[in-house]
């Protein structure tokens, strides 16, 4: 058990850790930063779909309607943590 | 401490620097809660100690690859193929890591190599998104805050689970596996508003990902895909100055 978790740990840290070391040796152009700029637009994307069908994993369509609830109350300007417990009513309702 | 009264100003946006820090790392404290607690509750039935899972949290800190490392070692995989999946599910982290820390290039080092360390998908979203506190003086500890709130959250949640068991109805905690999506939708939505051709970006990202999963590639490398080809598009749709 102990080597299951340090190893998974290591695996884990050095992804993270090494870009921490390199942006001050790397000079990017300026398509790069636009590139690295974008990433959380698209790393939001790539975490919010198909992942939000498996909410419920044989009903998919039910995290897809909270995902839309989740849209429309962000879209009239909600606090997150109000979207949050909206999606969470949503859910909770249509899977009474 | 040995401050004097020129530094009462300094200390006091640090201060309001870490509440900042806590107050936009709430939503992901309310997201980890239930997560945690439903990992600690599944570690605890895959036959792990007390310890074992809340160590795996602390030293981890990344729950998909936990729930899948619990599922593993439920089903007596060996170590080392639980921890090359590990590996192969967490390597999105270096992109985000790559994109976060090429924000806070004016950062000193001993301030980025713990903020890296503590990159999830959560904390990497709403960090990314708060991205005008990488230019401010203090900005680093707003970062540190963000974190550690939800590093304590998740940590403790774990131990919760494992402890308490069946707490949450079966029904409650299913609705809860929507809160992490609908933060990232809630972080998405208002910069979307701002400036529409982010959503390309998300879009282009989403379907990426949808192909490579529906072609059988594993959810870590398709997320690694659809992350790295979506935000290939910003090089066309993002201007220099744009957040």
């Amino acid at each position: 058990m102990v080597l299951i978790l340090l190893g998974m740990a290591l695996v884990t840290m050095v992804p993270r850790v090494i870009p921490a070391f390199i942006v001050d040796k790397l000079q990017f152009r300026d398509w790069v930063n636009r590139w690295l700029n974008a990433i959380p637009y698209a790393a939001l994307g790539a975490l919010i779909f198909p992942g939000i069908m498996t909410v419920k994993p044989d009903q998919p369509h039910i995290g897809l309607i909270g995902g839309i609830v989740a849209i429309g109350l962000a879209y009239i300007g909600l606090n997150v943590i109000l979207v949050v417990f909206g999606a969470i009513a949503t859910v909770f309702l249509l899977t009474i | 401490m040995a401050t004097d009264v020129v530094s009462n100003a300094e200390q006091k946006t640090a201060k309001e620097m870490i509440h900042k820090g806590i107050a936009a790392g709430f939503p992901i404290m309310l997201g980890y809660l239930p997560i945690a607690l439903t990992y600690g509750v599944l570690a605890k039935q895959a036959g792990m100690s007390l310890i074992d899972l809340t160590l795996m949290s602390v030293m981890v800190f990344a729950g998909a690859s936990q729930f899948m490392g619990v599922n593993m070692i439920a089903v007596g995989a060996g170590a080392l193929e639980i921890i090359i999946a590990t590996f192969v599910l967490n390597f999105r982290h270096f992109v985000m890591s790559l994109s976060f820390m090429n924000r806070l290039r004016g950062v000193k080092l001993r301030w980025k190599f713990p903020l890296s360390l503590g990159l999830t998908d959560e904390t990497f979203a709403v960090s990314a998104l708060h991205s005008e506190e990488a230019k401010q003086e203090r900005g680093p500890l707003f970062y540190l805050a963000l974190i550690l709130t939800a590093y304590f959250s998740w940590i403790a949640g774990s131990f919760l689970g494992g402890v308490l068991g069946e707490v949450i109805p079966a029904q409650l905690s299913q609705s809860m596996g929507i809160a992490l999506y609908a933060m990232f939708i809630g972080l998405l939505i208002p910069s979307v508003k701002k400036e529409w051709k982010l959503a390309i970006i998300a879009v282009i990202a989403m379907l990426i990902n949808a192909l490579c999963t529906e072609w059988g590639m594993s959810s870590g490398w398709a997320i690694v895909l659809g992350t790295i080809i979506g935000g290939m598009s910003g090089i066309f749709l993002m201007r220099e100055e744009e957040a």
